[in-house]
């Protein structure tokens, strides 16, 4: 290489890229970037509630019973006279594990299975998206219930169950984006280059795929998160000792009149995590500029 | 007394990086029965004119910064949004480009006809589908009773551009306003409307503002020329003035644009490169459905070093062919003879060595080049791969690709959402250039391009063509670029060749009908008489 | 279009076979019997039990069987209330959950749709805005945490509505259905503002406006038709949800009906009333999903010409 090529490619201005040009939109956008800072605020909580809560999670006071929000205990205790804070805490760690998990395995099957299916194309793809559209119909809410009282309620199932009925959808969009990037001349280009059926689709094909991934991803995770704290509330989720916020409001609901705030912040819990996932993937949505990514 | 006379009309659009001038002061004025063209490339500020005289251009983001537009002795900018209403769709009319999406798919086209006359004149039902059956009948729609309830995806795009037609003159407005309605029209189909609109326009004795990028399109029809570029007007004329004796340097630039000649015949070698022999490349529908033949059993042979033209319409298989030669499309039968060997049977590392000699630049430069790539990447990319050049050496052959297809250097790390449509299209070609193929399939490359600029691309295929010694595959509906640029021509008709020839065979003594038919509607055939 | 619905009639039938196979399958296999925590039953009248519910029989025939009574539209008796069968518990509580899922779609659609098109007409204004909050707020506010707090509001505190029962005091009706009703209705609100921004953006509205038409009749006759082809489709998916939520409506409220009938028999291990209600919901939201599909695809002259052609 010539001294002359280095210092013309040195010179060159560095352009923007299309993630660096949706960074600088998602940083404009407050309500994502509010989203963003209280989501990585709550997973670092969540990481960290061992060594940080404020009280032991099993620590009872029976004496102390139900009392309202004070010095000693910031959001007050529960009817066994459990710190609420602590066991919003430890809740929120399951809930949080349960939204990402189930997330991950969603997009695990669903990517693999659209990208398959829209890649291979022809009658694989059709028989793909038939079982796809099959499933699609079965009323799995209904199922998830069935499957909690056959097989016990244990973690793993619901993170499978919830994981199952995610997928779906993850799916079809993945296959919608392989489709369309197919016909996309660059990737006709890419083809006439003579690439290799890996090359193009780590270079050409996922990088571009990336964006709605990553929109509908951010979606998913508080659908699965509501899936969860669902079934908790009606007693057929999380079991105790282990607690999650869908079981904590539902503890709350119970003595909502006497001790509302056993409703309300756990209630608040779920509800800004779920505000923050909501409002960071409208605005990845925008900033990303995916289109017609579920609304 | 002109029809409209606009003055000083100046618009601007406000946005969060500040306001763009999109219109800058122009006057004009509109005759009664005559066409008043008004020519410009892309952000020229053609559409926005003629739209904010409506009240059509969205307010915010855009704002009328000053002006008059007298339409009748009435100051169009002054009105208020009801009485403008009640001018749109009476006293002026509109249509639009894409017939396609012009028009309501939830919506019989009757009921769509009927509406600005049931709006505006308060008529009954019964009399508004009388009238709109007499002008389905008059722009040329067969049998309107029976299609009159039809909806608009059962109609073609020609057919649904006549229906667009007969909605605007429904209410026998004083004042057409045509925005580029021939643009997305094949070429014989845009002679049709064309033909139609000026009778049309004659007859009723009204005023037409005909907004097109292309000159030839309103050379056999405008009375009046009106020149725009970026957001002003450089020159207004009549017919005469504008195409013989055109002043300003941008005028004289567009029609510098027109490809009037035929390409000399090339004197040299017959040997040929390419022999395709009786291609077939049919599209499965589904069980139970005949398949598409888009290539039907075509044979024709691509000699070294020759530019070969393929002209069609839509649907006539032009592309598919481009595309089965490089095997991007999966080949129903025959054979591809390429320097000896059968492309259509290669497979592996055999295939990989023959994409290398084949190459293709597509239509579309906004969806041709990786968004996520850098130039550089996108570039870098072929000559590694087929080890053209070495980690070492690889960003000279980068900066070497971009020296040749007129790109600074200084964009090297730029990304093609950074460059103009033009400036893509350079570094598509430089991608097909780095592997330092043979052959080349052009499909259609300039048709997505401003004219100034599809003859500075053009120009440098030409020469690069030249330089690397390339065989090339033109593919194009635009008869006159084709003419001025293959040594041969073949013209296509639904998947089937219908005749070949030189340039001067095909253009003086056309032996097919349909070539015939195709040779005469290319538009501003005035220009070359 | 008759093409359409009955190609789409013959693939629910393989998928409703499934459902009432695997929940059939699923619910036997589940450990633990139904009648093991009865301390008080000896072997004898176990034995007597499994006979009368068949359950001697090998699992094949049993299955056989129960499809045979199926297509008589025999759900069975139940196990946990003796002598009542699947079939008369679900016509007690069915009609109370409709009731319910009725009201709280029309809360939906009448205040998410009208939400979704006023936000559509002015984007990035108040009136967008507003109605986009709260439907952030709505798509963020499970109904379980909802119910509770209206309750505790409006039932409770300011003590205007009853906090529980089903057609027992007047008004009782009104906090469950919108309980239900306000996710579906903040998700309609989106969607139909998603729907309605993509056609406002189109071409041939702005063919409507050169003709000059009035904005409301832009709206009205040009843009809601395609605006709202999601929000039918997304009836179907909606109903499921309607449904399994009123499992927790019904809890919350006290609601006598199927979901909370269901919920019960999920804890009773109610084999036969799990069994039953699962292939009846099944069955119905299958038929739901159908008649959404077919709606939008109705209203799109497109599909409806493609199936009504051949």
């Amino acid at each position: 290489m010539t001294t002359q090529t280095i210092s013309d490619i040195a010179q060159a201005e560095q352009g923007t890229s299309l993630w660096k040009d949706a960074w600088l939109r998602l940083r404009k956008n407050h309500l994502a970037v509010f989203g963003l800072v209280l989501l990585v605020l709550f997973v670092i909580i969540a990481v960290l509630t061992p060594w940080i809560a404020p009280y032991s999670y099993q620590a009872q006071n029976l004496e102390l019973g139900a009392s309202p929000p004070s010095a000693a205990h910031w959001l007050g205790t529960d009817i066994f006279g459990r710190d609420l804070m602590t066991q919003i805490m430890y809740g929120g760690r399951i809930s949080l594990a349960v939204g990402f998990v189930a997330t991950a395995v969603a997009l695990l099957i669903g990517v693999t299975w659209g990208a398959v299916a829209g890649y291979v194309g022809g009658r694989a793809d059709a028989v793909m998206m038939r079982l796809v559209d099959i499933l699609y119909a079965l009323p799995f809410m209904i199922f998830i219930v069935l499957l909690t009282v056959v097989f016990g309620r244990n973690m793993l199932l619901l993170f499978l169950a919830i994981g199952a009925v995610e997928w779906l959808t993850m799916a079809r969009i993945m296959r919608g984006q392989v489709q369309s990037l197919r016909q996309q001349e660059f990737v006709e280009a890419a083809i006439s280059l003579g690439l290799s059926p890996a090359t193009l689709i780590r270079r050409h094909l996922v990088p571009n795929a990336l964006g709605p991934i990553i929109v509908y991803t951010t979606l998913t995770i508080p659908n699965v998160m509501l899936l969860e704290a669902f079934l908790s509330f009606l007693g057929l989720g999380i079991q105790p000792p282990q607690t999650s916020w869908g079981l904590l409001i539902s503890y709350g609901a119970e003595t909502m009149e006497e001790f509302p705030w056993l409703l309300i912040f756990p209630g608040v819990a779920l509800t800004l995590t779920l505000f923050s996932l909501n409002f960071l993937g409208d605005g990845l949505r925008d900033a990303l500029d995916v289109r017609g990514a579920k609304d | 007394m002109s029809l409209l006379e606009v003055q000083d009309l100046a618009v601007s659009f406000v946005t969060r990086n500040g306001t763009n001038t999109a219109v800058d002061g122009i006057s004009f004025g509109v005759e009664l029965g005559k066409i008043t063209a008004i020519i410009g490339e892309s952000g020229s500020g053609k559409s926005v004119a003629c739209y904010s005289l409506l009240g059509l251009v969205p307010m915010p983001p855009g704002r009328i910064d000053g002006g008059r537009a007298l339409f009748e002795g009435r100051d169009l900018l002054q009105l208020g949004e009801s009485e403008l209403r009640k001018i749109r769709g009476r006293d002026i009319a509109m249509i639009f480009q894409d017939p396609m999406t012009c028009l309501n798919p939830y919506m019989t086209i009757g009921k769509q006809l009927m509406e600005p006359l049931l709006y505006h004149h308060k008529v009954t039902g019964e009399v508004a589908r009388a009238r709109a059956l007499e002008l389905l009948e008059e722009v040329g729609i067969r049998d309107p009773e029976s299609t009159i309830d039809n909806f608009p995806h059962q109609f073609s795009g020609g057919m649904r551009q006549r229906v667009m037609i007969a909605m605007a003159l429904i209410n026998e407005p004083k004042l057409l306003i045509a925005d580029e309605p021939t643009t997305a029209l094949d070429v014989t189909i845009q002679a049709q409307i064309l033909k139609l609109i000026a009778e049309l326009q004659h007859k009723r004795d009204i005023g037409v503002i005909f907004i097109s990028h292309d000159l030839a399109v309103v050379a056999d029809i405008a009375d009046q020329i009106v020149v725009m570029k970026q957001g002003k007007i450089v020159e207004t004329g009549n017919r005469e003035g504008i195409f013989h004796n055109a002043q300003h340097p941008y005028t004289k630039k567009l029609l510098a644009a027109i490809p009037t000649d035929s390409k000399q015949a090339r004197p040299g070698t017959v040997e040929p490169l390419i022999r395709v022999q009786n291609l077939c490349t049919w599209f499965e529908q589904g069980k139970g459905k005949e398949p598409v033949k888009a290539v039907n059993n075509v044979s024709f042979d691509i000699n070294r070093g020759e530019v070969l033209g393929l002209v069609g319409e839509s649907g006539s298989g032009k592309s598919t062919i481009g595309r089965s030669i490089l095997r991007l499309v999966h080949v129903t039968s025959g054979q591809v003879m390429f320097d000896g060997t059968d492309v259509t049977a290669l497979h592996g590392g055999e295939l990989k060595h023959m994409r290398r000699r084949m190459q293709m630049i597509f239509q579309d430069p906004f969806a041709s080049l990786n968004p996520r790539m850098t130039v550089y990447d996108t570039l870098a990319e072929p000559l590694l791969l087929h080890g053209i050049e070495d980690r070492k050496s690889v960003a000279q052959g980068v900066l070497k690709l971009m020296d040749d297809v007129g790109l600074a250097r200084a964009f090297v790390r730029k990304y093609p959402h950074e460059f103009s449509g033009g400036q893509r299209q350079r570094i598509a070609i430089g991608r097909a250039l780095a592997t330092r193929p043979e052959f080349i399939v052009a499909d259609e490359p300039v048709s997505a391009l401003d004219v100034t600029i599809q003859a500075q691309i053009l120009d440098l295929m030409q020469q690069l063509g030249r330089e690397y010694g390339l065989t090339m595959l033109f593919v194009s509906h635009d008869l006159a670029v084709v003419r001025h640029l293959a040594d041969r021509i073949l013209v296509l008709y639904k998947g089937e060749v219908v005749e070949q020839g030189t340039g001067t065979e095909l253009f003086e003594s056309p032996q097919q009908a349909y070539t015939q038919r195709l040779l005469q509607s290319i538009p501003g055939r005035s220009l070359h008489a | 279009m008759w093409r359409f619905i009955s190609l789409r009639l013959l693939q629910a039938i393989p998928v409703i076979l499934v459902v009432i196979t695997v929940t059939f399958f699923l619910v036997r296999i589940a450990p633990g019997g139904p009648f093991d925590s009865e301390k008080a039953v000896t072997r004898e009248v176990k034995a007597a039990l499994e006979t009368q519910y068949k359950l001697n029989l090998p699992l094949f025939q049993q299955y056989t069987a129960y499809l045979g009574d199926l297509a008589h539209g025999d759900l069975g008796p139940s196990f946990k209330y003796p002598g009542r069968s699947v079939n008369e518990l679900i016509a007690a509580g069915f009609p109370v959950t409709a009731e319910l899922g009725f009201y709280a779609l029309l809360v939906a659609l009448c205040i998410g749709g009208l939400a979704g098109i006023i936000a559509a007409l002015r984007p990035n204004t108040a009136q967008d805005y507003v109605p986009m909050s709260l439907a952030m707020i709505g798509i963020c506010m499970p109904s379980f945490l909802l119910g509770p707090l209206l309750v505790l509001i409006f039932g409770i505190h300011l003590d205007w509505l009853p906090v529980s029962g089903w057609g027992d005091i007047p008004g009782d009706k009104i906090l469950p259905a919108i309980t239900l009703g306000a996710g579906y209705a903040a998700y309609i609100a989106r969607l139909g503002r998603a729907g309605m921004l993509e056609v406002l953006s189109q071409d041939y509205i702005r063919t409507a406006r050169a003709k000059g038409l009035p904005e409301w009749q832009v709206v009205l006759k040009h843009s809601l038709r395609g605006g709202l082809i999601p929000v039918v489709a997304f009836l179907g998916p909606a109903f499921a949800g309607l449904l399994a939520g009123s499992f927790v409506v019904e809890t919350i409220f006290q609601i006598p009906g199927l979901g909370r009938f269901y919920v019960q028999a999920a804890f009773n291990r109610d084999y036969t009333m799990i069994l039953g209600t699962t292939v009846f919901l099944s069955v119905l939201i299958v038929l739901f999903n159908l008649l959404s599909d077919i709606l939008a695809a109705w209203m799109n002259p497109r599909l409806r010409a493609q199936f009504g052609n051949n």
